[in-house]
């Protein structure tokens, strides 16, 4: 006799007229497979969890950004934003592309060195570059977007008797409508710090002015505010042609494009509420256009995308551990993966899918991670289906941020691995072993030999 | 422990507890086990049934019933006689 399908009992009180808060009901669509490649085999290969990134969607979403921009505005340049993900074979899929390098380290630095990207097209952002940094990006002919008075006092002593000229640009922090403000960084345009420093850099003598820089915030749901970022930095270009008779080439608006993740909070899908590279593309481009340079005056345009470029081609598949019930009801599944290796689980509520069919029946959930700490949560809420022990999940659109920022807490950070254009998988950063983080490590000889008495 | 008489089940696996007002939906596993808890089944028997008609091993099993009865009680769809409760 042929035993019929089993799943877990489950039942659910219906709330009727409440706003359900426990996501839509497409989330718990079964993922099967990425990009050809069923996932439970990919796991079997590469083990659990595993980041996937698809090189596919990675040019693909590439490609719908350049064509926004490009249809609209004549010179257009992408740096690929170093810290957003710098696994070297994601840097090369965007410099293939015709990404030049956005770092803001001397590590970022030397990755893109590293990655051939040709000096001149690496863009040296951040506040901390230290002296060799700067030696190096001089050396190079990078450009150094100046962050601080002091950066700028080093790089004139460093360049001081020399025959280098540094190519430079500032970083301008402005009020473009937006709140909190960004006004660590750079110098701030109300108030005259940026006229101030360019007049500094203009007057000394040693350096070229190519640029000027900004990144007024990240996630940013408002597409006018990037309208009045670039109108503000074509006024500090213009009035630097009429006072120095100096072309300024470049004007760079740096990051912040929304990814389709959905923010913490939020009733609405991230999907139905970030603007399209069209949008954002429609504000830059008529600011700059209608600014008032002449035709032959206009600057190159810089962006420094980085969570839009990828977060969409990026997963992490995980499996189930276990499954508890809370004291007030609710059912908490525990997954192998948490906010050590998914930091963004932090900003985001992660769409999730099973990885395997299940009938339509769901539980509201919280999904937990392995960690032995309370802030481990994955999502909150969610409606999902009767997952069991060694079950597998999919996260979506976690492409950015987590392979630079996650941590090496009580296990090892797993592998990575990208699926090509014709949906062949290549590792490409291997699951860490006790050595990646034991070989750092020294013990001092008086503890090295000793019995437990 | 008993399923409280009084509660309407439909087929499609819809609940309704009249004293409340409170509604519910279940699987089609749920409602089978809802079905045989209500003809006065024992968890052993209702054990018994799924092992024999599903595939499903016994330990599972056991701490899914056991975690569906827990439920039932939270909803208040369950009563507790005298004795069990001593
Ligand atoms: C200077 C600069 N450029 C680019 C980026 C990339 O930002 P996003 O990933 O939001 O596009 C950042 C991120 O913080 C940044 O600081």
């Amino acid at each position: 006799m042929i035993k019929a399908q089993y799943e877990r009992p489950i039942i659910q009180r219906l709330n009727v007229g409440l706003m359900n808060k426990y996501g839509t009901k497409t989330e718990f669509n079964p993922v099967t497979h990425i990009d050809g490649n069923a996932v439970k085999e990919l796991m079997e290969t590469y083990g659990s969890p595993l980041f996937v990134l698809s090189e596919k969607t990675i040019r693909q979403t590439y490609k719908d950004a350049t064509r926004a921009f490009k249809t609209r505005y004549p010179k257009v340049q992408f740096a690929w934003s170093y810290k957003t993900n710098y696994i070297n074979a994601v840097c090369n899929v965007f410099h293939q592309e015709g990404s030049w390098a956005e770092v803001v380290s001397g590590f970022e630095y030397l990755k893109a060195l590293h990655n051939n990207v040709p000096g001149d097209k690496i863009i040296f952002n951040g506040p901390d570059k230290k002296e060799v940094d700067l030696k190096l990006a001089i050396e190079h002919g990078s450009l150094i977007h100046i962050d601080h008075l002091d950066e700028l006092y080093m790089i004139k002593e460093l360049v001081a008797g020399g025959t280098k000229r540094p190519r430079v640009a500032i970083r301008v922090n402005m009020d473009t409508g937006i709140y909190p403000m960004w006004d660590r960084f750079g110098f701030n345009y109300e108030d005259g710090q940026a006229w101030d420093a360019i007049n500094k850099i203009m007057l000394s003598g040693q350096m070229d002015l190519v640029g000027l820089h900004c990144h007024i915030g990240t996630f940013m749901l408002t597409p006018n505010a990037y309208g009045v970022a670039a109108s503000k930095l074509s006024q500090l270009a213009l009035s630097v042609m009429k006072k120095f008779k100096k072309k300024i080439e470049y004007i760079d608006l740096g990051g912040g494009f929304a990814s389709k993740n959905t923010l913490k909070g939020s009733y609405i899908q991230g999907i139905d509420v970030s603007p399209t590279f069209d949008q954002y593309a429609e504000a830059i481009s008529t600011s700059i256009l209608n600014a008032g340079f002449t035709e032959d005056s206009l600057p190159l345009l810089i962006l420094e995308s980085g969570r839009a470029l990828i977060d969409e081609a990026g997963y992490l598949l995980g499996s189930v551990i276990s499954n508890k019930r809370l004291s007030d009801g609710r059912r908490a599944t525990i997954l192998d993966f948490g906010v050590n290796i998914l930091f963004t689980s932090f900003w985001y509520d992660h769409k999730i899918s099973p990885a395997q069919h299940f009938g339509q029946y769901s539980e509201d959930t919280v999904l937990y991670g392995p960690l032995c700490m309370n802030i481990d949560v994955v999502r909150e809420h969610i409606s999902f289906p009767p997952l069991k022990k060694d079950d597998q999940v999919v996260v979506h659109t976690v492409g950015a941020y987590n392979m630079t920022q996650w941590m090496q807490f009580i296990a090892m950070r797993p592998a990575v691995i990208m699926i090509d254009m014709d949906e062949k998988p290549h590792l490409i950063r291997k699951r860490e072993t006790i050595n990646s983080i034991q070989d750092e490590e020294v013990m001092p000889l008086y503890l090295e030999k000793f019995k437990i008495s | 422990m008993k399923f409280k008489k009084n509660i309407a089940l439909s087929d499609s696996g819809f609940i309704f507890d009249p004293t409340t007002g409170d509604s519910f939906n279940t699987n089609p596993v749920g409602l089978e086990i809802v079905q045989m808890l209500k003809q006065d089944n024992t968890p052993q028997e209702i054990s018994a049934y799924f092992l024999k008609n599903y595939a499903v091993d016994e330990s599972t099993f056991e701490k899914d019933l056991y975690d569906f009865i827990n439920m039932l009680s939270k909803f208040k769809l369950t009563e507790h006689n005298e004795k069990e409760k001593n």
